[in-house]
């Protein structure tokens, strides 16, 4: 009985907190992008001139992202019946970017013009990856050269 | 701590050009030394990890994790510098990051690129 009081409080307690720190996430994630918005991100590099410029620097942002209980108890239902595994989906886009506001901020602190050759990476770093029963974590890396 | 990363980034700002893209903007290339990499494999701490394991019941950010792989991608750039820097380049081009998890609590962070000497 014990047991499931426990597993009920911490399952709210992810779902109730988790959500409020999504939303609040969100909204900060948005408010960034509108601040940053004049510089533009490309991916674009290899095939492309090289653009004109005086000086370029690397760039690079990351964050490392977890799930919340409720999310990580959602996702293991999930797996029964399999399909999109929705609850993963926001974690990942906040990830990513968050991870591209932190690379543009470093670089329009440098004054640079436009973040060129845009690269994103993805790995997983909790044990769920490996089979085990651990936590879910992420780390998300963007990198791109800033021009100016 | 403090004092080594901060000479990496006066290395990666100031003396060694590095960039993603396949050549130097306003620079012209006039010399390849070949592939240039760098590596570190981090372990996490225990302190963190139980501050992780207790972050992880409400979601977002990893904080401690972050500082971490930010740090260790630092050394992995200072490393692909320091063989830029052997070789008697002046610049690194097309410089990709990854990041594996190669073991129960330990990650690979691994940075490679192209050795060039620019004019």
């Amino acid at each position: 009985m014990e047991e499931i009081i426990f597993f009920i409080f911490l399952l709210s307690l992810g779902y109730f907190v988790g959500s409020w720190v999504e939303k609040k996430h969100y909204k900060e994630i948005k408010q960034r992008e509108r601040k940053t918005i004049h510089v533009p991100v490309v991916s674009f590099g290899a095939k492309q001139k090289i653009p004109s410029a005086n000086e370029s620097a690397l760039f690079a942002g990351s964050v490392v992202m977890s799930a919340d209980y409720f999310k990580m108890f959602a996702s293991s239902l999930r797996n029964l019946i399999g399909g999109r595994v929705v609850v993963y989906e926001s974690i990942l886009d906040r990830g990513r970017r968050e991870a591209v506001l932190r690379m543009k901020e470093q670089a329009i602190a440098w004054g640079a013009t436009q973040v060129v050759n845009v690269r994103l990476e993805t790995a997983s770093i909790g044990n769920q990856a490996s089979g085990g029963k651990g936590m879910f974590a992420v780390e998300v890396i963007a990198y791109g050269t800033g021009i100016r | 701590m403090a004092s080594s990363s901060s000479r990496i980034n006066k290395s990666l700002k100031s003396e060694m050009i590095i960039t993603t893209l396949e050549g130097v903007p306003g620079k012209e290339i006039i010399e390849h030394y070949g592939l240039v990499q760098g590596s570190t494999i981090r372990a996490k701490h225990v302190g963190k990890d139980i501050m992780a394991g207790l972050k992880n019941l409400v979601g977002g950010e990893l904080k401690g994790y972050t500082e971490l792989l930010q740090e260790a991608r630092k050394e992995a750039v200072d490393r692909m510098i320091q063989q830029a820097d052997f070789v008697g380049a002046n610049a690194v081009v097309n410089v990709r990051f990854a990041t594996s998890s190669v073991a129960q609590g330990a990650a690979e962070l691994f940075a490679y690129g192209t050795a060039v000497k620019v004019q």
